[in-house]
């Protein structure tokens, strides 16, 4: 049985406002929490702002932990934790939590790639006229950065769309939870194609708007 | 001032320990510009750190403007800094921020107020000579241009001194010269002592008023210019002026190598020789050139080695050194510090 054109929409609509959702909350997370342990990943490393072979060993190790687990394992491992920090395990907030967890260390290497791209020499240069470690990173370092920085950002988001896709599966809600209790768990091939074109339009403006940003930017 | 005693530097530790700099000493006083010239891997640029204080000393003192930067703790460093202006290779300027944002960086960070940071930046740039290029980003800017507002950037907080980390390598000719008389300028007119690291004799040659030659972290030969350049035997002042090639000898004649500097030597010396002494002079090779701000000369002349006596008497009441070249050994550019520049430039 599939459900009706018209009937369509109020499944929908619900669902696109829960992965809004998700998909804003878990950014902002994993930008505030992301960008800092990307600073320190770049600047620990030899000739950056404060070289730290130990610091830089150990951040490096527990961000590729981090990064190692397929989503959807990482997901199901951490439910005690989700459980603690979210006070459930199903739902927009339990999926919260291990995407921000998932979304951090990926957010973290591309913040932390996208510095490599600034030439020693401007950190330097800010050095040199009297900036402050803080300063040289905020003024020289993130600002020179921030077309690459808005590339990753545009990749992060349509990251976290996957990851709330997938986090439908287990309960979250959003077009992923659609997908599957719809789709594929009732052969409702309506509802199955109109969450793949939703995905795919959803990615495109991400991807659309992005780089316009990029190229506002870049000058 | 800018004072350097015994400066070491090493890089690592234990066996894996890299010497850099040896026992470095250099002295530049206000008003003047110290030239520090050296192939690369010299050890040029970790001097320049260690003056600007991006880098720590192993040993040794540096003074910056009357103050001994050696052991500044960490949190003294950064006003420290702030009494030298560097300026870099190719300006390393921030691609993302307008000439007049990138001048104003260091205000910003010390903290001035809009109103003091708009009206300096303009002094800055004005200064420089691009007051109309305020808010051009330096892709839009030659690199001659990016180059000053790198200096107008350097000398936002008024430094006393001024660091040039091969601030000309990378520019053609003419940028190169703009950006010399600038610094030239600002020597005299802001009594600036300014160190000058280069690879480019002809960058001393035009606005050093001292040199100092390093080599493997050593400092090999050091002076005023116009001294080094009157010392026939100063591998620094044959790489400033280095000997022409010397066309063929004649037969019969003996060959002498001359040497000057300086005002007292009057400009028609050759053909006084001939007018006053009546010296036959053959010319084999010749070079004059203004270095710093005085005639320099080399030359090397054939006479009669009759007459050998009647020359060097001539020569030597207006202050020419001259020495006898042996036949089979004509002055020629195969000094080991001719080869050690000319390796560096290329």
């Amino acid at each position: 049985m599939s459900t009706e054109l018209d009937q369509l929409w109020p499944l929908l609509f619900p669902a696109i406002g829960q992965t809004l959702q998700m998909v804003v909350a878990v950014m902002l997370i994993v930008v505030a929490v992301g960008t800092p342990v990307g600073v320190v990943l770049h600047n620990a490393s030899p000739g950056a702002l404060f070289p730290h072979r130990a610091l830089r060993a150990a951040l490096s190790w527990v961000v590729n932990l981090g990064r190692s687990l397929p989503f959807l394992i990482l997901m199901a491992a951490i439910i005690p934790f989700t459980r603690y920090v979210a006070g459930t395990t199903i739902g927009v907030s339990a999926a919260i939590v291990p995407m921000s967890l998932a979304g951090i260390p990926y957010f973290a290497r591309l913040v932390e790639t996208a510095l490599r791209e600034v030439p020693r020499e401007a950190t330097e240069a800010g050095r040199a006229a009297g900036g402050s470690r803080l300063q040289v990173i905020v003024s020289v370092q993130l600002a020179e950065a921030l077309p690459a920085l808005a590339g990753s950002l545009t990749i992060a988001i349509v990251g976290m769309l996957e990851f709330s896709a997938i986090a439908g599966t287990i309960g979250a809600g959003g077009i992923g939870y659609l997908a599957i209790s719809y789709g594929y768990e009732r052969f409702d091939t309506t509802v199955m194609a109109a969450t793949i074109v939703t995905l795919i339009v959803m990615v495109q403006l991400i991807q659309f708007t992005g780089d316009r940003v990029v190229r506002r930017l870049a000058h | 001032m800018i004072r350097v005693e015994k400066l070491q530097k090493t890089f690592g530790t234990g066996t894996r320990a890299r010497p850099v700099l040896h026992e470095v000493d250099l002295d530049i006083a206000q008003g003047t510009i110290g030239a520090v010239v050296g192939p690369s891997g010299a050890g040029k640029s970790t001097l320049a750190r260690c003056v600007n204080l991006l880098e720590r000393p192993t040993s040794g003192r540096v003074w910056v403007a009357g103050t001994d930067v050696t052991d500044l703790p960490e949190r003294e460093l950064r006003p420290a800094r702030r009494a030298i202006g560097t300026v870099f290779q190719s300006a390393n300027l921030l691609r993302r921020r307008t000439a007049a944002e990138n001048v104003a960086m260091p205000l910003r960070y010390l903290g001035v107020t809009a109103r003091d940071e708009k009206r300096r930046v303009a002094e800055l740039l004005e200064r420089v000579g691009l007051a109309d290029r305020a808010d051009y980003y330096p892709a839009q800017l030659s690199g001659g241009q990016r180059q000053r507002v790198g200096i107008a950037r350097a000398l936002a907080l008024r430094p006393k001194v001024l660091l040039s980390d091969e601030a000309t390598s990378g520019l053609d000719p003419v940028a190169t010269r703009s950006v010399l008389a600038l610094l030239r300028e600002l020597r005299t007119d802001l009594d600036l002592a300014i160190l000058l690291i280069t690879h480019e004799m002809e960058v001393v040659r035009e606005v050093a008023d001292t040199a100092a030659l390093l080599r493997e972290g050593r400092v090999v030969e050091s002076g005023p210019v116009d001294r080094l350049v009157a010392d026939p035997h100063s591998a620094l002042g044959n790489a400033l002026l280095p000997d022409r090639p010397v066309s063929p000898n004649r037969q019969g004649l003996g060959t002498w190598r001359l040497t000057y500097q300086g005002q007292a030597v009057p400009t028609d010396w050759l053909t006084r020789l001939g007018a006053d002494h009546g010296l036959d002079v053959h010319v084999l090779s010749a070079t004059v050139e203004e270095i710093a701000g005085r005639a320099a000369g080399r030359a090397t002349v054939a006479v009669g080695h009759d007459r050998a006596d009647e020359l060097t008497s001539a020569l030597a009441g207006w202050g020419i050194h001259a020495e006898p070249v042996p036949l089979e050994r004509t002055p020629s550019t195969d000094e080991p510090v001719r080869e050690a520049v000319t390796e560096a430039v290329a």
